[in-house]
């Protein structure tokens, strides 16, 4: 064995991305969701750092950039809605805002 | 051709005086300009057809039908037809009588509706009738006949149906036209067939046209031997059943005579045009204008006969039991009709056209002189009240005295002549149809006797008919509640006893006219054998005029005289063929001897028979006229009960349980609604992509992902591993 094989870094991205998801569907609290959608993004990244670095390419390192400025912003404009909410509402429960439903 | 053009003019005519009656009539409101409008419409259209037939060289002379195309109206394929009309001998002859007889009923009728709110309405209707009879009697193909014919249904209904705040008025309308409706699905299937058999429609050739006649095609086919299971093999003899079927609806023959005697609920005028004259008729004329057809279904013939006959004594049977003035002469319309019938089923055409004329003139006379009376005696129609009036209406009384003699067949009024030519006609027939198929044995002697009781019949009711209106007891004068007055239409008159009143002149001009002709009018088709008791050479008008048109009843042709229906087989069309009929053989080698004895002594049984009827008739009713004639009778047989039970209740019940209940409401119905449910169901599960629920579009996104993700790594895989 010579290190740590490539396959592994997949796994451990999938277990990463994996849970996110369900962390998404699963949870009621908007910034753990907000928390798995970044675990998500950042499983992202690993894959493809995982990935060039095994065929010693650097475009997936430059992607893994513009993923983090995207996360960056995407964070931000996040997270001013998510305080917009909670002062209209006071809660943090993503099923009390609904209003849009049938 | 343009004369031709003039035939036109007769259908016309009385299209735009409807037209300009109905446009126009609610705000003349003038009667007189109303009436003069109607009846100078018929005046046109009858002095047109005279014009036309009596012109030299014109319809009545000439071999070739005056022929007149206004305008090709479908041609689809092989199948043609045009709105053509044609006078040849039998529809001039017709339309004479038609028009003269339509323009009496109209000037009638003027004085006869005086007053009556929809005036206007009633000869609008009315000339509207006479375009679709003259349609139906100068059409030049089955087609337009048959527009013609459903014309006079549905001015029949309208005019039934005049009176259209009474409730049996509708009703008698729409049983007139639907048992009409049920004719005429035979009629068309006839139509259909014959167009199957031969390529086309049309009655007469017009080779300039590319129009072959159907009847020339039909006749010179084989004749079908008389053999029942012809009448369902699909040849010449399915067709003239079926057109017989269309005929027992318009001409009111068992079955379908049922509408006949309830259309008494219209006007009097209506009775005497439609019911009695001209709409019935057609029928008979129809037949009579297939006489190639039937000539060659000696089968259907002889079905034709026995319901003719058997028609003639069943009404005779029932009117002789009616009350109502009205119902007594419909019923003897009906059996009348089956006099024509029985004569055109043994192949007497001639003799049927005839006693078409002549029952036109003494029928609408007696018609219209009941609307006399009816009139005369302020609406009221039961005979039970009526009585001794002939010294109050004495011209009534003696125009229809006329006509009744007529119609008993009393030598030398019109009814005579016709009437004994039938009679004798089936007395003396063996053979049906082109090819003499032979008739059973002496059916046609039983034939007779039931003619010959129909005229005995026929005299005794008409009798009884006069007797309780003319003579008599004045009965009118006794009070009587109204409760038991069922057909009391008019204004309702507080009971006093009113003076019977004379008719004026509108209405008795048109009267004495008739009778003259009821006395005089037999004398057109007087038969060989009595025309040679009073002179030397004696002609039969109607029989020389129609002949050459008209096959002749079996065994009974004479020889060296050429035989065909119109056209003549002529090279052009309209024009008369080059050689044409052969030296005919004077009258008195045609007619044996022994044969005019047979025939004058069958005259002379007829006469007495019809004095029987008389005497018998007065002898029972002068002393007796409210004499209760048997309930069965009375009660037409219970036919119209019997019909309600079998067919129209077993109709409704049907449409309403099955159809309407059932299957409207429940498969058609059902089948919407379960439509609406499935949509609102799928639409309840298509909704959840919308709720509003964070968490769901979080799950919908993962869903969606991965099925991409399937799709792409199992095409991908493939793609590596090939």
């Amino acid at each position: 064995m010579d290190g740590p094989q490539l396959s592994w870094y997949l796994a451990l991205s999938a277990i990463l991305f994996t849970i996110g998801v369900v962390g998404v569907i699963i949870k009621r609290n908007v910034i753990a969701m907000f928390m798995c959608i970044e675990l998500m993004l950042n499983a992202v990244n690993l894959t493809f750092v995982a990935f060039s670095s095994y065929f010693r390419d650097v475009t997936g390192q430059l992607f893994v950039f513009i993923v983090m400025t995207v996360a960056a912003a995407e964070a931000a404009v996040g997270l001013g809605i998510i305080i917009t909410i909670f002062r209209n509402r006071e809660s943090l429960d993503v099923d009390e805002a609904s209003v849009l439903k049938l | 051709m343009s004369e031709t053009n003039l035939l036109s003019l007769i259908i016309f005519a009385p299209l735009t005086g409807a037209a300009i009656n109905w446009f126009m009539g609610r705000r003349v409101r003038s009667e007189k300009f109303i009436g003069a409008v109607a009846c100078g419409a018929v005046a046109i259209s009858t002095i047109v057809a005279f014009y036309l037939a009596f012109k030299p060289d014109g319809a009545l002379q000439s071999e070739a039908p005056l022929l007149d195309h206004l305008w090709t109206w479908i041609q689809v394929g092989k199948f043609r037809a045009d709105f053509g009309l044609a006078m040849d001998r039998l529809s001039g002859v017709y339309s004479l009588f038609v028009t003269f007889v339509a323009f009496l009923i109209h000037v009638f009728a003027v004085g006869y509706m005086r007053g009556d709110k929809g005036f206007y309405r009633f000869f609008a209707y009315l000339n509207l009738f006479m375009f679709s009879m003259l349609t139906l009697v100068l059409a030049d193909n089955f087609l337009l006949m048959f527009v013609g014919w459903e014309g006079v249904g549905l001015c029949s209904y309208l005019l039934i149906g005049y009176y259209f705040d009474r409730n049996e008025a509708g009703d008698a309308a729409k049983k007139a036209f639907i048992t009409n409706r049920v004719g005429d699905w035979g009629f068309v299937m006839g139509i259909m067939l014959v167009f199957t058999m031969t390529g086309s429609i049309s009655f007469f050739e017009k080779s300039a046209y590319g129009v072959t006649s159907a009847l020339q095609t039909i006749n010179a086919l084989t004749p079908d031997p008389f053999a029942w299971h012809m009448l369902w093999a699909g040849g010449i003899t399915t067709i003239a059943i079926f057109l017989f079927i269309g005929a027992t609806g318009k001409s009111a023959q068992i079955p379908l005579f049922v509408w006949l005697p309830d259309a008494m609920a219209g006007p009097t005028p209506v009775s005497a045009l439609i019911h009695a004259a001209t709409m019935v008729t057609a029928g008979v004329y129809m037949i009579v204008r297939c006489n190639a057809i039937f000539s060659h279904a000696p089968t259907a013939m002889f079905i034709v006969a026995i319901i003719g006959a058997a028609t003639a004594l069943f009404a005779a049977t029932i009117g002789l039991a009616q009350n109502d003035i009205k119902k007594v002469l419909a019923y003897s319309t009906i059996s009348q009709l089956g006099y024509m019938f029985l004569a055109c089923g043994l192949g007497a055409f001639v003799a049927a056209i005839f006693h078409v004329i002549t029952h036109a003139f003494f029928k609408a006379l007696l018609f219209l002189g009941s609307g006399s009376v009816i009139d005369g005696m302020h609406h009221e129609q039961d005979m039970r009240r009526m009585g001794g009036l002939k010294k109050y209406m004495p011209i009534t009384f003696a125009t229809m005295l006329m006509g009744w003699l007529a119609i008993c067949g009393i030598p030398i009024w019109a009814g005579f002549f016709s009437k004994d030519e039938i009679l004798w006609k089936t007395w003396s027939a063996t053979a049906l149809g082109a090819n003499a198929a032979a008739l059973p044995n002496g059916a046609a002697k039983a034939l007779w006797i039931v003619g010959a009781i129909t005229a005995l019949l026929t005299a005794v009711y008409m009798t009884r008919l006069m007797v309780m209106t003319f003579w008599g007891a004045e009965r009118f004068r006794e009070a009587v509640t109204h409760d038991d007055q069922p057909g009391h239409h008019g204004e309702e008159h507080p009971y006093a006893v009113h003076e019977p009143h004379e008719s004026g002149w509108l209405m008795t001009v048109p009267l004495i006219v008739l009778a003259v002709l009821s006395t005089i009018g037999g004398f057109i088709g007087v038969s060989y054998a009595l025309g040679s008791l009073v002179s030397s050479h004696p002609t039969n008008y109607l029989e020389r005029t129609l002949e050459p048109v008209l096959a002749s009843p079996a065994g009974e042709t004479p020889t060296g005289e050429v035989r065909w229906l119109s056209p003549p087989p002529a090279p052009h069309d309209g024009e008369p063929a080059a050689a044409i009929i052969g030296t005919r053989q004077s009258s008195a080698e045609i007619h044996s001897a022994e044969e005019v004895l047979h025939e004058r002594l069958l005259a002379l049984t007829s006469v007495l028979i019809a004095l029987a009827g008389v005497g018998l008739g007065f002898a029972i009713y002068s002393k007796r006229p409210l004499l209760q004639m048997p309930s069965l009778l009375n009660n037409k047989y219970y036919v119209d009960e019997v019909y309600d039970a079998t067919v129209v209740n077993p109709i409704k019940s049907g449409s309403r349980e099955v159809l309407w209940k059932f299957f409207d409401q429940e498969v058609i119905d059902g089948l919407l609604h379960a439509l609406g449910r499935t949509v609102t169901e799928v639409g309840g599960l298509v909704r959840y992509l919308q709720i509003g629920f964070v968490r769901t579009y979080a799950a919908i996104i993962l869903f969606g992902a991965l099925a991409l993700i399937g799709v792409f790594s199992y095409y991908g895989v493939r793609i590596l591993l090939r």
